[in-house]
């Protein structure tokens, strides 16, 4: 238990010696995919053979630790999650790839004993042998700075999150900034909502701080919902301590004294590492009651969400933490009066709040000198879909899809072309090659009608079809959507219905302006976001491939083949035998013939199943698009 | 009130939770992980130690996905349909598990309540698409094959 600052900077000092002492380590990603891939029996695999060899090797920070030890973490995502289970071994910078059991041995007898680099896990590309993780052109291009410790430090210890200067924005915002203090160095920083509204920070904590009720509180937005997107994941996963700061540091601007971190069900190992990390500050003391010796007492508590993506939107999220059903309602008043509880609530994303500590020590100025002057910094997109890397990623505001997509995400998988760049999710847009060199910050993607969101970039090649993908969006928010207010509950219905009718071959080309006069009037009339933003897919991909619609609707053809309900499935009589197998199989009789003579296939009836493909043996069974 | 049902897991949620009608949420998310599925006898216990009606913990529980009135089975399998993964074609995965265990979208649990099939929005594993679960353990790149082949096992398992 902490008492006052000098107790936190002695401890500090203590760690950051046995952090220097630790001569090697060994960094095993811990993040959601890593493990899948079974990083923890490689963790525990290398920690067997080190003891079996005696080489001295810690799994925790030590008060006193032992010359020449080797440190072992499990860490938070490195990112490079296609490439995983991924080992990192410093100081030398080595990153290890798709690393099994059975390569233990190779790595402790070559780069632990003899500082050797084990050539056959390293990254290579055209030839070339990238040994160091900064080599590797994924990883070069980058700028980390929310996701500085991810897989950089164990993420699941207190000391090397300390040792390594964690708390020590916390401490300066406490010990010498006044409220004013804080919320004018976040306000002059620019720090711009992570979530994907673009609100700025600093002005959101200022009208918290403003309102005379004596309760306040402070929620972090961890329902990261989108499909494709896990940067939230990823740091509440890889350096919880890290939000846990930045949410700390808001309720000492804002006079909060009870934080609620809001984390989706489907992220079980975050709510588990978010835990351990509060259970560990709340044991140093810098969570709890009069923190540090100060007159500030803050308490955090984790509530898992229950699986409605509509809890993502403000005053869904707080409803659903009182315990009601997730509905958005109408505001004003706005969740920074009346939010919580009916009290002033400050409610930012996971990543916002991680980019706070390191603004509160490096300063506004410092900050603001990364990206455009409007939306400065960094963000961390998910970058995912048809593309050579996948993984998490981080750049500075202002970096254009073009370096994203083809130098940080090596391309398109198996040399395809490129079609186009799915941002935002849901409510989002895509992205042409017309735009490839825009830069990627708030106000930019607005006027080129898609929007950040929270960071999901889905990449699809050229065999990706956009009215599908439109359809496969608004069946996502059809699903999600509330039911509170009519334009959202029946609007997403009905555009679905006629995407539907689309991909099936039997759209209208008056299809197109229903969905675009549907889409105006839902985007103007909804009550929330979902609703608002819930037509901008199907907008942006009418405005940039109608072709392609209107390929589905008058010539009933998907210019990419994929829509399965386009295809034409047919009996190709040389090599038909007769047998009626296909016949017996179909599930809408819609094959019929002659035993022992030839049979054919009703193309009215045919729902395109595909079940007599599979079933005929003589494979005279064809499809076409 | 049923008089065979057996309560005293409840009351122990129900501590943790500090009998706030506020933490409904949490407790039905334990009551659903001792259970597996929300029983119909825990309406009436919850809503008279709670003191709050039998239709808001109802609306509550039918409002969110992960709640289940239905008991579902030993083996959750979840099919991610995220965008990552439905770009990676999951809906194969999904369609050749359905065919094979008998299910459909709307009979989304096996006879003998050994499987239960199920999609989901987002793992967060898209780095590994497509992906899947079962019981909370994720499985990436998956195939169709390989889905079968882990289904496999886990009917030798049991």
């Amino acid at each position: 238990m902490l008492h006052n600052r000098n107790e936190l900077i002695n401890v500090r000092n203590t760690y950051k010696n046995s952090f220097e002492k630790e001569k090697k380590r060994i960094l095993i990603c811990a993040g959601t995919g890593c493990i899948a891939g079974g990083s923890l029996d490689v963790y525990d695999e290398l920690i067997r053979i080190m003891k079996a060899k005696g080489i001295n090797c810690e799994v925790s920070l030590e008060k006193e630790p032992h010359d020449e030890t080797v440190g072992i973490k499990k860490s938070g995502c490195h990112g490079f999650c296609e490439m995983g289970p991924l080992v990192r071994i410093e100081p030398f910078g080595y990153l290890y790839l798709k690393v099994k059991v059975e390569d233990c041995e190779e790595i402790v007898d070559k780069t632990i004993v003899k500082d050797e680099c084990v050539e056959r896990l390293v990254y290579t590309k055209n030839g070339e042998i990238f040994r160091k993780q900064e080599e590797i052109t994924f990883y070069k291009k980058q700028t980390r700075v929310a996701l500085e410790h991810c897989g950089h430090i164990d993420a699941t210890s207190i000391e090397e999150y300390i040792a390594l200067g964690g708390y020590s924005a916390l401490e300066k915002a406490i010990f010498e900034m006044s409220s004013s203090d804080i919320i004018n160095e976040i306000t002059e920083s620019s720090l711009r909502g992570r979530g994907g509204g673009g609100f700025p920070t600093g002005s959101k904590w200022s009208q918290v701080a403003r309102q005379k009720e004596k309760i306040k509180y402070i929620v972090c937005n961890g329902d990261e919902g989108d499909p494709g997107a896990f940067m939230d994941r990823s740091l509440m996963e890889g350096d919880p301590h890290r939000v846990l700061e930045g949410m700390m540091i808001a309720a000492a601007a804002c006079g909060a004294q009870k934080g609620y971190i809001y984390v989706r069900a489907e992220y079980p190992l975050a709510v588990n590492r978010l835990s351990n990390a509060i259970k560990q500050a709340k044991e140093y003391g810098i969570i709890g009651d009069n923190i540090l010796g100060t007159s500030f007492s803050f308490d955090i508590q984790i509530n898992k969400g229950a699986g409605a993506f509509v809890c993502g939107e403000g005053s869904a999220l707080t409803a659903s933490i009182e315990g009601k059903r997730g509905m958005p309602r109408v505001k004003p008043p706005r969740t920074v009066e009346q939010g919580l509880f009916g009290k002033p609530t400050v409610l930012n994303n996971v990543e916002t709040f991680a980019n706070v500590p390191v603004i509160i020590n490096k300063g506004a100025q410092w900050y603001r000198s990364i990206g455009p002057r409007n939306s400065p910094g960094t963000k961390a997109f998910a970058l995912t879909g048809n593309i050579e890397n996948t993984g998490l990623i981080e750049v500075p505001m202002g970096t254009t899809l073009r370096e994203i997509i083809f130098d940080i995400g090596g391309g398109i998988k198996d040399g395809k072309k490129f079609k186009a760049v799915q941002i935002g999710g849901p409510s989002g847009g895509c992205l042409i090659t017309q735009n490839l060199d825009l830069p990627l910050d708030f106000d930019s993607l607005k006027k080129a009608g898609a929007m950040i969101g929270s960071g999901g970039l889905v990449v699809m090649d050229e065999d990706t079809c956009m009215v599908e993908i439109a359809r496969f969006f608004m069946s996502f928010t059809k699903n999600e959507s509330c039911g509170k207010c009519v334009p959202c509950r029946e609007g997403t219905k009905r555009m679905l219905e006629i995407l539907e009718g689309i991909v099936a071959g039997k759209g209208k080309l008056e299809d197109i302006d229903m969905l675009l006069e549907l889409a105006d009037t839902i985007s103007s009339t909804a009550l929330c976001g979902l609703g608002k933003t819930a037509s901008l897919p199907v907008v942006s991909t009418i405005n940039n491939f109608r072709d392609e619609y209107e390929a589905h609707i008058v010539d009933k053809k998907c210019p990419s083949k994929t829509c399965q309900k386009l295809k034409i499935i047919y009996i190709d009589t040389k090599f038909c035998k007769g047998c009626s197998k296909c016949s017996k199989i179909c599930p809408v009789g819609a094959i019929s013939g002659k035993i022992k003579a030839s049979f054919t296939i009703d193309n009215d009836k045919c729902i395109r199943c595909g079940s007599c493909i599979d079933a005929c043996a003589f494979k005279a069974i064809k499809e076409e698009q | 009130m049923s008089t065979t049902f057996d309560y005293s897991n409840l009351d122990t949620i129900l501590r943790n939770h500090e009998f706030k009608s506020s933490n409904i949420i949490a407790i039905l998310q334990d009551t659903q992980e001792c259970y597996r599925y929300l029983p119909k006898d825990v309406f009436s216990y919850l809503s008279e130690k709670l003191g709050m009606s039998r239709a808001k913990i109802y609306s509550v529980a039918t409002f969110y996905e992960n709640f289940s009135l239905e008991p579902k089975g030993k083996f959750v399998i979840k099919i991610c349909d995220g965008t990552a993964c439905h770009v990676r074609k999951s809906v194969p995965i999904l369609e050749k598990l359905r065919s094979h265990l008998r299910l459909s979208e709307t009979k989304a649990t096996t006879d003998d309540l050994m499987f239960t099939l199920e999609t989901v929005s987002c793992l967060g594993v898209c780095g590994l698409a497509p992906a899947m679960t079962i019981n909370d353990k994720v499985h990436g790149a998956m195939t169709p094959e390989k889905a079968m082949e882990l289904l496999n096992t886990l009917k030798e398992e049991k």
